[in-house]
């Protein structure tokens, strides 16, 4: 490889391939990169001059309303709330460990229903008509009525060495119910992932159950992980119900703040605690998806 | 006045430089085949045409309009010209004639009617015209490929980018795709290939570009690249062809 050989090579063409030229953006690069910062910084400066108009709007027209004193003062008075905050942030703590364990718990029993659907063979029959079954009961029974039977009516049994506690049973009633649900999200996540993938991972020689848990669920699970995060955020909420069988979580907690004067700012209270627990979750998720979900897809 | 010209192109992925001051131009109804090693950069080139990449530096203008220019609208672009994979890429939800029909009715705007009688027509000069309603995964590779240049075909692009489509073919099944790309050749379709075919790029190739160290290495008329190229790269790459 000579340079007398390069007679048909385009200009600035060099026979050392692979090594880094030096180079500096050309004159128009440049041009074009100022050009889409010009537009990314005026769609910036549209969005956020909106956004300050809008919610300058809303508040000027609510705050001068005739109400609005009232309104304040029954549900945003802060003395209230830094009354009430110690309670409510107690019952917070119940939500925070039923959630944490429930989660867990919903997570396997789920993903173990959803399995059971996709099994293939006239053997594992039984087995997908547990699953279907499981699913159909708890996704139509009303929560609070699951609730109510396990929390008051197993107790009442009185069966030597089952739990009395309403909490256990708060909690049994939530994993029953959500795992109805999150079941279906991976199924619909184990069924979105290519058949060829399967014939991959069987041609490999890995077992139908090898192929699920290291090939397809592994997929199913990053697909489905935004409608995953929906269902524990309403769980989040949800974790609250247990309060019908006499546990104080944050609700329950505000609503007996709010029982001694009739100031609502106690369930407001409890209401920006739980958002503060949401966000974290789904920047996490968000996370997650974007570290996993790497696709390569360039520009589209 | 060359249909596609491409100048001093840069695209980096990281710090891996693809593409170094890459120059090319293609003039209409020419047929330009890219070689070159795996990794060498040819489906980068045709995605960065195709404007699926935002280039690092360069210009890229079709029929004279500078595509590279953000001011311009890449969907637009990307109308006037027709893509196909190595892998297809044909939509599974959709059956044969809708994956066709898809761009002329949302894209172009076309009566349904007319894209429909257009569609069947293209299926039949790519002789599948008995699967309109089957769903791509029903198909061979070769009819799926097929499929595919015709979906790229129906909108009478300007300018036709394939992307080794014969890649995933058994040997059996290459022959279909090929005899098809001859006969756009011959129609004076403009068309840029990426392919490991020599013996195709042999016959429909006006020019055949070896790709090496994000420029083009070596060009000319296959009758002398491929037969008799003058730098050593360019040799060592062919030798792995056996039957040149
Ligand atoms: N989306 C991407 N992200 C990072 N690197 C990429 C991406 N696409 C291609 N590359 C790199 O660019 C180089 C050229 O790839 P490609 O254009 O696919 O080569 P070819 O089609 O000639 O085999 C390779 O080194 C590849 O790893
Ligand atoms: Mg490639």
């Amino acid at each position: 490889m000579t340079n007398s050989a390069s007679h048909d090579v385009p200009p600035g063409a060099h026979p050392s391939a692979g090594r880094a030229r030096p180079w500096s953006p050309s004159a128009l690069e440049l041009d074009r990169r100022a050009y889409r910062r010009s537009r990314t910084v005026r769609s910036a400066a549209i969005a956020s001059i909106s956004t300050i108009v809008v919610v300058g709007v809303l508040g000027v027209v609510v705050t001068t309303s005739s109400g609005w004193p009232r309104v304040q003062e029954t549900f945003f008075d802060w003395d209230k709330a830094v009354a009430s905050f110690p309670a409510v942030l107690n019952g917070l703590w119940l939500n925070i460990r039923v959630l944490l364990v429930c989660s867990v718990l919903i997570t396997a029993l789920g993903l173990t229903i959803a399995v059971m659907r996709t099994l293939r063979g006239p053997v594992f029959f039984p087995l997908r008509l547990f699953g279907a079954a499981f699913t159909d009961l708890f996704r139509g029974l009303p929560l609070l009525l699951v609730l109510l039977l396990l929390g008051f009516g197993v107790p009442a049994l009185a069966l030597d060495g089952v739990p009395q506690e309403a909490v256990f049973w708060g909690c049994a009633a939530l994993v029953l119910s959500y795992s109805a649900y999150v079941a279906e999200v991976f199924r619909a996540g184990i069924e979105s992932v290519h058949p060829s993938q399967r014939a991959a991972a069987r041609s490999l020689g890995l077992t139908h159950t090898q192929s699920l848990r290291f090939v397809i669920v592994p997929q199913a699970i990053r697909r489905v992980l935004p409608p995953l995060l929906n269902d524990f955020v309403s769980l989040q909420k949800d974790s609250g119900l247990i309060a019908v069988l006499g546990v104080v979580d944050a609700i329950r907690a505000a609503q007996i703040e709010t029982a001694r004067d009739f100031n609502f700012t106690p369930y407001v209270v409890a209401g920006v605690l739980f958002v503060c627990l949401t966000i974290p979750m789904a920047r996490f998720t968000d996370w997650v998806a974007r570290k996993q979900g790497f696709q390569g897809g360039g520009l589209v | 006045m060359s249909l596609l010209s491409i100048t001093g192109l840069r695209k980096t992925f990281g710090p891996n430089v693809v593409l170094d001051a890459f120059d090319l131009d293609v003039a209409a109804g020419e047929c330009v085949v890219l070689i070159g090693a795996s990794g060498s950069g040819k489906s980068t080139l045709l995605r960065c045409v195709n404007l699926l990449e935002t280039v690092d530096d360069g210009v890229i203008t079709l029929a004279g309009q500078d595509i590279t220019d953000p001011r311009v609208n890449p969907d637009q672009v990307r109308a006037r010209m027709g893509m196909v994979f190595q892998a297809y890429n044909l939509f599974p939800h959709l059956s044969v004639l809708d994956n066709i029909m898809l761009a002329p009715v949302r894209v172009h705007g076309r009566p349904r009617a007319e894209a429909k009688a257009a569609a069947l027509a293209i299926l039949e000069r790519v002789g599948l015209a008995d699967k309109t309603r089957v769903r791509p995964d029903e198909l061979s590779g070769g009819q799926q490929q097929r499929v595919a240049i015709a979906r790229a075909l129906v909108n009478s692009p300007e300018l036709m980018l394939l992307d080794e489509v014969t890649s995933a073919l058994d040997p059996e099944l290459v022959g279909e795709v090929l005899d098809l790309l001859v006969s756009l050749k011959s129609d004076g379709m403009t068309m840029v290939l990426a392919t490991h075919e020599m013996a195709f790029a042999k016959e429909v190739a006006d020019r055949v570009c070896f790709l090496h160290g994000g420029q083009i290495h070596e060009e000319g008329p296959p009758a002398t690249l491929l037969s008799a190229p003058t730098k050593e790269r360019t040799r060592a790459f062919l030798s792995r062809f056996v039957g040149l």
